[in-house]
């Protein structure tokens, strides 16, 4: 096995030094009753040739070379080169969590500066190392919110990602937190009257997402101040890192709960992704996962080390804020490097593509059927409904290479035949021509073909 | 001293600056092509959404990223520079076929809500990675939802609850030994069982009185590491799993320790009724500083209704497709369906190894272990002599007579060019030098391991204060953590 560095007569010595005869003599603690006697019925072992072979098969049958107007909580934007060059060197890509501060000061530092820049970037005061995605972030932010009010209760906007929602009542099931949900409005964005409503005086806090599952940018000052009108504090999620660069972030919010997968995470069907915690200081005490800080050592140089760790697992067992243990190190160092190279200027110019593309792509699909909530700013998405069912366009679409927007039947059955379309820097303007005429085209037949059964009915 | 050290040189190692520090106005690492559609005025489509100034984010040039990060990475240690021997933790090699198969573009770039009709190749990966678990562990079904080790023990501490809620009562508490990991009591509180110890006994392994006397009908589960934290195998399992199920109870198995197990013997074999496994661990994917993981989680056909949704299903004409039909379940615990890159890559280490190859590094890594064993016997205390499996577990009892602890041998350590091992765990070992060296590690890097370890205890003895005042030929010496957590300071501010 090309993987394990002994030769037989090393194996053998190691048993002699041991004073045992065979290695079975090692497995002699393991009952026999219990032991395997037979191979495990698995693919047998092959070259790194075959590995590869598979799995460029397994690629053939997933959608590669194809065109994508998806987005939903997972964006297609381009991956800087030197992120894998990067991510890929052993020092990084091999190294345990950093708790041995001496020799792992490159992680620490470079998780002190991810830190830095999710604060700048969502102007929050810290941040945490990172969560595992941006829906367990989000469902641990509230425990938090809960930890920090002392009430139990969430309200949760509809426009909040619906797998997001079904991670939240997941985890709240056991918590005795109770959830209940306010709609949204003509315009896509929550409905004021009923977040007023749905607040009571048992609720510990309401959570949105902005920009929202439907691309659109909520009014969250308005928001803020309804919840902290009546005791409630504010946690947003943001499942669409880029906006970050063009749009307000929300600054009135108490806990910003992250999915940061379009800082050069790939798409990777899911996962693994990158959630971050972002919150006031005053409040980092109830923070879950692990956070970095600046110290010095002996001589006083400045050095990094994994701290406040009186709130972790392994410290403090059942009375720790969270369970989290392994995170999202190497996933963060990506999300680190894509902050770095775009920066100050590159995020925003970036971020303005995007809108740029979105506004044409809305704007030429308006002319052949309805987009929704058009009364709202948006970023990078929109929903536009047809008289078709999108499953079939989408699939008429497949034949072109490209993957339509997403049927929000499944999740919200009162928009019909609407669909969730996402363009990013990457759309090109021919695509959303050609998606564009195609959704045209089933209008079009859907009205002649009524046009016909009146004609028929006449 | 410094001529007994023979694995390590100290050589020039760059500085490095906050990547802040390296930022001016005007420089760039970027660029963007030119748009294809209209430009648009922000602050008309956004009005007073739109977001003005970044701060003090970096303006910084490729060459200038390259290098911070390349300095940083020199400031790691890793596997691919020598044994980790941290005990628990199993560091082994991360073949690098793993992740250029992460990479083929239709696995790096599947979207999770692309048509089933055009995902059918991440779905067959689900399947086959799926199959192989089961296989391994002996077990009926499973969850590749999970995205790391913690989140696995919570996925299968929810759907204990839901078995005992199917049959009218969820119970109130879960046994967990004083040996165990601490995400275990932690995940325990997040599904809101109690927590009740549960004490070892003098072989370190589950006192079978103490198990009988506390198990009763309010126990929902009881959470074993099996091998436990000392690297031993609890030999009495049947007997554990027979006392839990004769009153109802679960017997939950954390696979932290799967690794000493994997092709020799299988947990559902000796009744566990379910266990989740880390990818990461056991099954190779890169730990990468500290994630990302994945925490399937492996069960018996009776708690099979309540798999987080959706399940992966066989059409009848063989095409795969996600099941969301599933009324009995627990729910999601992550959008999507996990960490599917860590799938790949945990398939490629098994067809890379094939029952054979998986057979006999569970052998190596078991005689890795024992080896290391034989090799520090009598220079460190051995405060359970029970048979190890996959790691070991010393005490600092001989050297703390002379004021030096674990923790301090572990900084020497470093000196020595090796990574220390894990320290101050398990909690029933005072002064714990827990180590496991994985089946990585050839015989030559276990000999200057061994010879490290004595001419560290041979210190002790001479010359304490050189180990007390480790490490010496770090970048910076050992850091004020007290200092750090009273006023913590958690980002770089600009000057102002």
């Amino acid at each position: 096995m090309r993987y394990l560095p002994k030769s037989p007569a090393d194996r053998e010595a190691m048993l002699k030094a041991i004073g045992a005869r065979s290695v079975d003599e090692l497995f002699a603690p393991i009952p026999p009753e219990y032991r395997l006697e037979r191979d495990l019925t698995i693919p047998r072992q092959m070259a790194e040739s075959e590995i590869v072979d598979f799995f460029r098969q397994r690629s053939r049958e997933n959608a590669e070379g194809y065109t994508s107007f998806l987005g939903a909580g997972a964006y297609s934007h381009y991956r800087p080169v030197i992120i894998d060059s990067l991510i890929s060197r052993g020092e990084f890509l091999t190294a345990y969590t950093p708790y041995q501060a001496e020799i792992s000061q490159g992680t620490l530092q470079s998780i002190f500066e991810f830190q830095t820049m999710i604060c700048e970037l969502t102007g929050m005061e810290v941040a945490n190392a990172s969560m595992y995605d941006g829906s367990t972030a989000a469902a641990e932010a509230v425990m938090m919110a809960v930890r920090l009010n002392g009430r139990r209760g969430v309200v949760v906007a509809r426009s909040l990602h619906p797998e997001y929602r079904e991670v939240l009542a997941t985890y709240a099931t056991h918590q005795g937190m109770p959830v209940s949900v306010a709609g949204f409005d003509q315009d896509g964005r929550i409905n004021l009257q009923e977040l007023e409503k749905a607040i009571g005086p048992e609720t510990a806090c309401v959570l949105i997402q902005s920009p929202n599952f439907f691309g659109t940018i909520e009014d969250v000052n308005a928001i803020a101040a309804i919840a902290h009108q009546r005791g409630a504090m504010l946690v947003v999620s943001i499942a669409e890192a880029v906006s970050l660069g063009i749009v307000e972030p929300p600054r009135e919010a108490d806990i910003i709960a992250m999915e940061a997968q379009s800082f050069g995470v790939p798409l990777g069907f899911g996962g693994p992704y990158c959630g971050v915690i972002a919150t006031r200081e005053k409040f980092v005490r109830q923070m879950p996962g692990r956070l970095v800080g600046q110290t010095v050592d002996k001589q006083g140089r400045r050095g990094f080390v994994l701290t406040l760790a009186t709130r972790e697992q392994h410290i403090r067992r059942e009375k720790a804020t969270s369970n989290i243990c392994t995170n999202q190190a190497l996933v963060a160092l990506m999300v680190n490097i894509f902050m770095t190279v775009y920066g100050k200027v590159g995020l925003k110019e970036l971020a303005k593509q995007n809108l740029a593309k979105t506004a044409y792509a809305a704007g030429q699909f308006a002319k052949h059927g309805k987009v929704l909530f058009s009364g709202a700013p948006r970023f990078n998405e929109f929903v536009v409904a047809t008289s078709e069912d999108p499953h079939a366009i989408n699939s008429r679409l497949l034949g072109h290479k490209i993957v339509g927007g997403l049927p929000l039947k499944k999740f919200y059955p009162e928009l019909g035949n609407a669909a969730l379309w996402c363009c990013t820097e990457l759309t090109t303007r021919s695509a959303i021509d050609t998606a564009v005429g195609l959704v045209a085209e089933s209008e079009r037949s859907v009205r002649s073909a009524k046009e016909e059964v009146e004609e028929v009915a006449r | 001293m410094k001529d007994r050290i023979r694995k390590a040189t100290r050589q020039v190692n760059q500085n490095e600056g906050l990547i802040f520090e390296k930022s001016s106005a005007g420089k760039a690492a970027w660029k963007l092509p030119p748009l294809d559609v209209p430009d648009v005025d922000s602050g008309k489509l956004l009005g007073s959404a739109e977001r003005k100034d970044l701060g003090a984010m970096p303006e910084v040039s490729e060459i200038e990223i390259i290098r911070h990060f390349t300095r940083l990475s020199t400031w790691n240690y890793a596997i691919d520079l020598g044994m980790y021997p941290l005990g628990s933790c199993t560091m082994k090699y991360n073949p690098r076929v793993n992740e250029a198969v992460a990479r083929v573009e239709g696995i790096a770039n599947g979207h999770p809500y692309q048509p089933e009709k055009v995902s059918q190749g991440a779905l067959r990966i689900i399947q086959t990675l799926s199959e192989c678990l089961i296989e391994i562990t002996g077990m009926d079904a499973i969850t590749l939802q999970p995205a790391a080790g913690a989140h696995g023990e919570m996925t299968g501490l929810l759907m204990v609850r839901a078995y005992h809620q199917s049959k009218g009562n969820a119970r109130k508490k879960i046994l967990i030994p004083d040996s165990a990991h601490g995400t275990n009591p932690a995940t325990a509180a997040m599904v809101n069982y109690a927590v009740e110890n549960l004490k070892s006994d003098a072989r370190g392994m589950v006192d079978i009185g103490a198990l009988e006397a506390q198990m009763n009908e309010d126990v929902a589960a009881l959470m074993l590491t099996n091998p436990n934290t000392l690297g031993v195998f609890e030999q009495d399992i049947h007997k554990i799993a027979d006392i839990l199920h004769a009153k109802g109870g679960l017997l939950y198995m954390d696979g932290a320790n799967m690794n000493a197990l994997v092709g020799k013997v299988r947990p559902g074999d000796f009744g566990v009724d379910l266990m989740h496994l880390n990818l990461h661990k056991t099954f190779s994917t890169p730990h990468g500083g500290g994630g990302p993981g994945s925490g399937p989680v492996a069960i018996r056909k009776i708690l099979e209704p309540f798999l987080p949704k959706p399940v992966l299903a066989a059409k009848a004409d063989g095409t795969l497709t996600f099941d969301y039909d599933r009324p009995q379940s627990v729910g999601r615990v992550r959008a999507f369906y996990g960490n599917f890159g860590m799938f790949v890559r945990a398939l490629a280490y098994i067809q890379a190894n094939g029952p054979d190859g998986l057979r006999q590094t569970t052998e190596d890594a078991v005689l890795n272990a024992n080896y290391i064993r034989k090799g520090l016997e009598g220079v460190f205390d051995l405060p359970y002599t029970t048979p190890s499996m996959h790691e070991v577990v010393f005490s600092d009892k001989t050297q703390a007579k002379k004021g030096v602890r674990t923790m301090d041998i572990a900084k020497r350590l470093i000196d020595y060019g090796f990574h220390p091992y894990t320290t101050a765990f398990p909690l029933i070992v005072p002064g714990a030098l827990m180590i496991e060296p994985t089946e990585s590690e050839p015989k030559e890097e276990l000999d200057l391991f061994i010879d490290a370890m004595k001419s560290i205890a041979a210190e002790v003895e001479e010359d304490p204060q050189t180990v007390l005042d480790a490490p010496h030929s770090t970048r910076v010496s050992r850091l004020d953590e007290t200092a750090a957590a009273r006023k913590p300071v958690l980002r770089w501010k600009p000057a102002s």
